[in-house]
């Protein structure tokens, strides 16, 4: 067992873990933060994409030590006060999910695009999502709602 | 006065269904917790088609953390067959289909050994325990070879890989043929897919041991059925079982199935007497969920010189896989009545035979038998054109339903209600700049353009609201196909819709509101949808085959019909009115010409509620309840416009524009049909150009995970631009058609045409899917036929 400490979504967490526990597995069974999901095991679906340090990861593909003294932000936490962030009510208004299982990967992954590329034109969007798969949306209301996002700042 | 309320059906809604799913307060079935619960891991065949000499799992046992372990034989007798209840043909060959294999391994991931543990690295560990002896035998792969004399045995006990022959035929079909000018023959191959749905399955099943209940949490589409199905499989009682279907992370008709999990963990929870958990990884579900399509399809049109078609014949080899599933038998049939799709014509000859291949077993993927039925005829509908000199647009045009038709029934017996092909056909050429496009091909073949442009044309109709039950009684279907709705009206004026549809991403929660709400004149807000639960919302048939809107919706809004009618007695009786003297608008009667005299509907239930006051005799309640058994299907019907640049140096197929106009009747939703139809082409895009199941020769799956099965992601799809024309179904009141597998029925052929449409200059004439930019080059490559 190895010892852990990280901060997820603002709070701070304290653990022993096996070392080969995978930071998802983590996140979902240990800390009951269910709110991000597996798609599969081979790092291609981005379903369980987190944010830690500043950066979106694949948390399927991550050890939980690896983690260590981290800070981690997952959909659960992007809200504040009860206020949806800009992405949230942009994917909600967009029509930007069906199922919901891709969605929390999906808008993590989309913060990470927009931190880097504020601006990013339709195509940009689509390569900057190419690591999230989504089996119900074709990806239009997705890319949609990402530009929104865009936009909303330029005319902030 | 009141104000007229803004009517909800026909409005773009954003979805309730979002709110708990963009903040990750979700309930998949794999979030479930509860106290001691147990983890079940399966441990599955390496091999295609084996005999299996020897389990043990005594090793297993000995793990850390193991609880249990058992071969198939330990549990066979408690788990009974794996059920199939659509034979479709007399005499089709039922095989039996052990949860677990007890003597033999049929396919690639048919499970052997299940090992449960307390968590689910424990359980995963000691799978690696567990020992089994196998002996191989011999495999059958290809459904073309599987009929061959000498052809290995899926099933030794059944003396045949033959599962049925079904066959149908209106018209005389050699007399069509014998007056012809032109008959062009094809064979089609639909390869196999993997639906992929987000979520992979699970299942959570919680036991109340002492009184033998059991509650089953499943990632599945149809927990109505399942209950009635587990309850057959297991012996367990019926009424001793809820069924829940939490969120469902998508399906696409492959959680339309009584999986052999299913049944395995509810007879394990038994057992143990220990609330137990299973949750399939994707390398798992891309063997162990079925997959769809896998069918040869060999199509004949005989046509005169004009262009006028005069018959069709279809004759298709569709693969089983390894053992039969649900719908098995059934799915290829489902299109048997639409492969003469919009045309007229005088005879049509269809033929299925279901072949057993030691691959994973076939059921529904999006759209089911209709997306190969509509993607034969559309190939050999342009390949005519081409054969013809005509374009392929006014081929249709001249072999279409015309709208003064309507009603029609064509010659596989489908009468049609409605339909305007010129209305959509007109806006989507407009839409499209078709003829723009044209010259551009033609430009770029005068100047020998290594980048060509091909031009793909569907014009496709489906069958949706699956189904009415003397159908599906006379196609040997085991069930009916009816839906049930209620309705109930709370003392505060809230309202409770109760479905027996089971959504899993199609936004029924959203769009059943805006039925109830406009029916009942109540705000929007104020109505919730449940569902998914055997417990809430107890009598239900489920969600596929494009039926939910059309039956489960339709009934609905009847429930809501029969609410308004309780509540006027109610409302006259206050008012000391007649009831034929009652006005009723916005959720208020009044009294005709003495509009201030007025009962809100929420006033009635509240009295109703009290019952202080009610006429004489009256049942005290408004609620209502309505089960619909659809008299027809409905069709709606399109016109989608695919170009695509070919790079004949590289083959790479680049779509350029996708131009799609549909009519799916009156429009409850936009924002979620035009989601569907989006999420649709994209998944009929996938056929076209990127996936396929791939075995080894000695039947291992090729692509067992998302990094060799290619799902596409964003930058693979192009931008879709959809518009509507509205041609209301005449079978239903609501005037809907149907939307959930439009798209993908649509795109396939639509793709493909406009693949070979760009290659024909070279010969080419068709491109097996998925038509990859290797397939496409080594067609161009000089003195190679045609990978056809």
């Amino acid at each position: 067992m190895t010892h852990i400490s990280l901060k997820v979504d603002g709070t701070t967490y304290e653990d022993d873990v096996e070392p080969r526990l995978l930071l998802i597995h983590y996140l979902r069974d240990r800390l009951g933060l269910t709110g991000t999901p597996i798609g599969c095991d081979t790092s291609n679906c981005g379903s369980c994409t987190v944010d830690l340090d500043g950066e979106s990861v694949k948390s399927c593909s991550l050890l939980a030590v690896q983690a260590d003294g981290g800070e981690i932000t997952t959909v659960q936490g992007l809200a504040q006060d009860g206020e949806l962030s800009e992405l949230q009510k942009a994917f909600h208004a967009r029509h930007a999910l069906q199922c919901g299982y891709c969605t929390p990967g999906m808008i993590m992954a989309a913060r990470d695009l927009l931190r880097e590329h504020p601006h990013p034109t339709p195509d940009e969007v689509r390569h900057g999502l190419e690591g999230n798969l989504c089996r119900c949306t074709g990806y239009q209301n997705i890319v949609r709602a990402v530009l929104d996002v865009s936009e909303e700042e330029v005319k902030a | 006065m009141s104000e007229t309320v803004e009517r909800e059906v026909g409005r773009a809604r954003a979805r309730k269904e979002d709110a708990h799913l963009i903040t990750g307060q979700t309930n998949w079935t794999d979030n479930i917790a509860v106290n001691g619960l147990l983890h079940l891991a399966i441990l599955r065949s390496p091999m295609a088609h084996a005999r299996i000499d020897r389990v043990d799992v005594s090793a297993a046992l000995e793990r850390p953390g193991v609880i249990a372990a058992f071969s198939g034989r330990d549990v066979a007798e408690a788990m009974g067959s794996l059920p199939c209840a659509w034979p479709v043909a007399e005499g089709t060959v039922m095989p039996d289909h052990p949860p677990i294999a007890v003597d033999e391994v049929r396919y690639a991931g048919d499970p052997v050994a299940v090992v449960v543990a307390r968590d689910r690295y424990a359980a995963a560990d000691a799978l690696e325990a567990v020992e089994v002896d196998y002996t191989p035998l011999p495999t059958v792969l290809e459904i073309e070879s599987a009929l061959d004399e000498n052809a290995p045995l899926v099933h030794s006990d059944k003396g045949t890989n033959r599962c049925y022959d079904y066959r149908t035929t209106d018209g005389d079909y050699a007399a069509a043929k014998a007056r012809a000018d032109v008959v062009l023959t094809r064979r089609y191959h639909q390869q196999r897919l993997i639906p992929s749905a987000m979520e992979p399955r699970a299942v959570v099943v919680t036991p109340l041991a002492a009184s033998g209940e059991f509650t089953l949490y499943s990632s599945t589409q149809i927990p109505h059925v399942l209950r009635v199905l587990l309850a057959v499989t297991t012996g367990i009682p019926e009424n001793k079982i809820r069924v829940v279907a939490p969120d469902v992370g998508g399906g696409f008709g492959s959680k339309l199935q009584v999986y052999g999990e299913e049944v395995i963990a509810l007879v394990l929870a038994k057992r143990l007497g220990r609330p137990l958990k299973w949750t399939e990884s994707r390398s798992e579900a891309n063997l162990a969920t079925h997959h769809g399509r896998s069918q040869v399809q060999d199509i004949e049109i005989a046509a005169r010189r004009d262009g006028t078609v005069l018959g069709l014949k279809v004759s298709l080899l569709a693969d089983m896989g390894a053992y039969l599933m649900l719908l098995s038998p059934g799915i290829p049939i489902l299109g048997a009545s639409m492969y003469p799709a919009i045309y007229k014509m005088g005879a049509y000859e269809f033929s299925c035979t279901g072949v057993f291949t030691n691959r994973t077993p076939i059921d529904a993927y999006r759209g089911a038998g209709r997306p190969e039925a509509t993607f034969a005829i559309e190939r050999i509908m342009d390949d005519l054109a081409a054969e013809l000199g005509m374009d392929a647009i006014d081929l249709r045009r001249h072999n279409w339903i015309r709208h003064e038709e309507f009603p029609y029934t064509t010659i596989a017996g489908m009468t049609y209600d409605s339909g305007n092909y010129e209305a959509a056909t007109d806006k989507a050429l407009a839409l499209f700049d078709y003829d723009k496009l044209r010259a551009e091909q033609a430009d770029r073949i005068d100047h020998a353009d290594t980048v060509r442009l091909g031009i793909g044309v569907s014009t496709y109709t489906e069958m949706c609201g699956l189904a009415p039950s003397r159908w599906l009684g006379e196609m040997r279907y085991a069930a009916g196909g009816w839906e049930a709705a209620s309705i109930r009206v709370l003392p505060t004026g809230k309202v409770e819709v109760i479905t027996g549809t089971s959504p899993h991403g199609q936004g029924h929660v959203t769009s059943w509101s805006q039925i109830a709400a406009d029916v009942l004149g109540v705000p929007f807000e104020d109505v919730e949808v449940m569902h998914g639960d055997t417990l809430l919302a107890p009598h239900g048939m489920d969600t596929y085959g494009s039926r939910s809107l059309v039956v489960g919706g339709v009934a609905v809004h009847e429930a809501a019909r029969k609410v308004v009618d309780k509540a006027r007695k109610v409302a006259a009786h206050l008012l000391e009115a007649n009831e034929a003297d009652l006005d009723f608008a916005d959720g208020a009667f009044s009294v005709k010409g003495s509009p201030e005299a007025r009962k809100t509907i929420q006033e009635v239930a509240f009295a109703t509620f009290a019952s202080h006051d009610l006429p004489d005799g009256m049942e005290p309640s408004i609620n209502a309840d309505h089960v619909l058994d659809p008299e027809t299907f409905s069709f709606p019907h399109g016109t989608h416009l695919c170009a695509v640049e070919v790079d004949t140096e590289t083959g790479a197929v680049h779509v350029r524009s996708y131009v799609c106009v549909d009519d799916v009747g009156k429009v409850v939703n936009p924002l979620i049909v035009e989601g569907q139809l989006h999420g649709g082409i994209a998944q009929g895009i996938a056929q076209a150009l990127y996936e396929e199941a791939v075995y080894d020769e000695e039947g291992n799956l090729l692509t067992g995970t998302l990094a060799d099965y290619l799902v596409p992601a964003a930058p693979d799809l192009p931008e879709f631009l959809t518009d509507r024309t509205e041609t209301p179904a005449t079978s239903n009141p609501l005037g809907v058609k149907g939307v959930g597998e439009a798209g993908t029925i649509a795109s396939t052929p639509a793709v493909v045409n406009a693949v070979v449409d760009a290659l024909r200059p070279f010969g080419v004439r068709d491109i097996r899917m998925p038509c990859t930019p290797e397939r496409i080059w080594q067609a161009l490559q000089p003195g190679k036929e045609a990978s056809a």
